[in-house]
């Protein structure tokens, strides 16, 4: 039996991993990424939490968590595009008409 | 056999969302029916806001809570609900003409803007943490859109980008949060964990305190408090200027709503962990919103740094967590929404095709040229300021007597002190009014849907400002 605390350290690492990406890099399809890295991670908390909690809360919130990651996937690339077609680039450093 | 239990399903509960939902589906359908011009869809959506407005009155005696526990319909939620049905329906007067004039030819403009007043009731009546993510989901996938709706735009491309991006990144902190939670307490409706906490039944106390400030940095992002609030000038600036409105007030209160039910009512129980945080977020969105709206030459951008502010002086509400603490947080949503959508009127009013007009130095002069636009727009400029006999007075009044009510002294003393420094960049555009010569020719686009905006928030200001009483007696 793995204890609890295995997965969260993985689940803490993951997020780290995401959250260092999404600060660090330049590219949007890459950001974008580790978002979804950081929402995985969320994912394997929340059921290493509901095993030993022994209910369902957990799952059912990581199929909601998985539903609402896709429907920002369609979306979040919908606008990478829109903004592809007007500037070839999908280099974050780049867009910059708005600064104060 | 042994049956499988059913939840208890209470449509009346859901009415106000389900009929919205139904609405906004069929401004989709029939989109792909009518010609170019959409402006019937706006009218149907009108409807549709009007007729979910009025379903919310569906259970006699309140509260009704439903779907075990996760759903709510109390006053608060009402009085919401009515809130988001008004804001979005301005919203929606807004858009028409501007939307022409923009060459904005798309249907499901109006069915996002219904699809996300779906979320905001969701949003303020769900007792639940599933809900709640779902709630602000609905909410900001919509907003996404919306902000990047003008597509050939690069502004509003870039808007949506940084507003995605930030936002997703935001979703994640706020879920990382709700999931220590759920493994502190066990449960993820709101009743459950606060009685948890009370009892002491909590399985780790650095787990819970970790999964509060997730909770309070997703929260902050969505409401755009300080520090984390880099994202709204930006998408303030580039987003069409109806949604800009919209966004400003419905949205925010509806997160507002749900971050009051999560912290005053589920983390009552360990106030003193969080207290200070929010006490400093709340100090620093008002003298960052504050400070850097002074610096701002864009009436968007100096709108945006003011809406962070407003956020401030709101999250007030959320650390008195006293009764009056909840109706003071109401009544001020109320006299933000009309003072916001005004501003906003006017300054679509104010722009044309190919030139919106947003510096702030083309309002030279209108009060000579166009007094009556110049004498609305200061009393709205007045009112989010905070000068009596106008709304925002008494907004702000009620925000900082149930912060006294509980002793905090020295917050309101900033609060106030940060109203006084929100008159200078009030009071700038107004001396730009008033006091300097004309600049550029004014070409306003006098709509009557625009001007009806305007002569309503002028009403709604003027009146909430002198007899509150009533209102006040129904958001308590």
């Amino acid at each position: 039996m793995v204890e609890l605390e295995y997965y969260l350290i993985l689940s803490g690492i993951l997020f780290s991993i995401g959250v260092l990406g999404v600060l660090v890099r330049r590219n949007a399809i890459v950001v974008f990424m580790c978002v979804e890295i950081m929402l995985n991670a969320v994912n394997i908390s929340l059921i290493a939490f509901d095993r030993y909690n022994n209910q369902h809360d957990g799952q059912i919130f990581s199929f909601m968590v998985m539903c609402v990651a896709a429907a920002e996937v369609s979306v979040g690339l919908a606008i990478v595009i829109s903004m592809y077609r007007n500037k070839p680039t999908i280099n974050l450093d780049e867009f910059n008409l708005m600064k104060w | 056999m042994d049956m499988i239990p059913a939840p208890e399903i209470d449509l009346v509960s859901l009415a106000p969302v389900l009929v919205l939902s139904v609405f906004a589906m069929g401004v989709l359908i029939l989109d792909l029916f009518i010609g170019k011009n959409k402006t019937i869809l706006a009218y149907i959506s009108i409807a549709g806001l009007v007729v979910s407005a009025l379903c919310s009155f569906g259970h006699a005696d309140l509260p009704v809570s439903s779907f075990n526990g996760a759903y709510v319909v109390d006053n608060f939620s009402i009085f919401f609900t009515f809130i988001f049905a008004i804001s979005s329906s301005l919203a929606i007067l807004l858009s028409i003409n501007y939307n022409e004039q923009e060459g904005i030819k798309i249907g499901e403009y109006y069915a996002l803007i219904l699809f996300c007043t779906v979320g905001m009731i969701l949003l303020c009546s769900s007792t639940d943490m599933i809900m709640i993510f779902l709630g602000i989901e609905i909410v900001s996938i919509s907003l996404y859109i919306l902000a990047g709706i003008r597509r050939t735009d690069q502004r509003s491309n870039e808007a949506a980008l940084k507003y995605f991006l930030l936002g997703a990144f935001a979703t994640g902190f706020l879920l990382y949060g709700m999931a220590m939670i759920y493994g502190a307490t066990g449960t993820t409706k709101l009743a459950g964990i606060s009685s948890t906490i009370v009892a002491g039944g909590v399985k780790s106390q650095a787990i819970l305190l970790g999964g509060i400030v997730l909770l309070l940095i997703g929260f902050g992002f969505k409401v755009a408090a300080v520090p984390f609030h880099m994202w709204a000038p930006d998408v303030y600036q580039g987003a069409p200027t109806p949604i800009t409105a919209f966004m400003a007030v419905g949205p925010k209160a509806a997160v507002l709503a749900a971050f009051y039910r999560v912290f005053a009512d589920g983390f009552h129980g360990v106030a003193a962990s969080w207290e200070m945080a929010l006490m400093v977020v709340a100090v620093l969105s008002m003298f960052i919103g504050n400070l850097g709206a002074i610096m701002q030459t864009n009436i968007k951008r100096l709108l945006a740094y003011s809406s962070i502010s407003h956020a401030g002086y709101l999250l007030i509400a959320i650390i008195a967590r006293n009764s009056l603490g909840a109706s003071s947080l109401l009544f001020y949503m109320l006299t933000y929404l009309f003072t916001t959508f005004g501003v906003f009127g006017i300054v679509i009013i104010l722009g044309r095709k190919g030139n919106e007009n947003l510096e702030m130095e083309n309002y030279s002069g209108l009060g000579y040229k166009h007094p009556l636009l110049a004498l609305s727009m200061a009393i709205f400029l007045l009112s989010l300021g905070g000068l009596p006999p106008f709304a925002g007075f008494v907004g702000k009044f009620y925000v900082f007597s149930a912060a006294l009510q509980e002793g905090y002294v020295t917050l309101v003393v900033l609060a106030v002190l940060n109203s006084a420094i929100s008159f200078y960049y009030y009071l700038k555009v107004i001396v730009y009014m008033y006091m300097t010569d004309q600049k550029v020719e004014f070409q306003p686009t006098l709509s009557p849907y625009a001007l009806l905006v305007v002569a309503i928030a002028v009403l709604g200001t003027i009146q909430l400002g002198i007899f509150p009483g009533p209102v006040i007696a129904l958001a308590q």
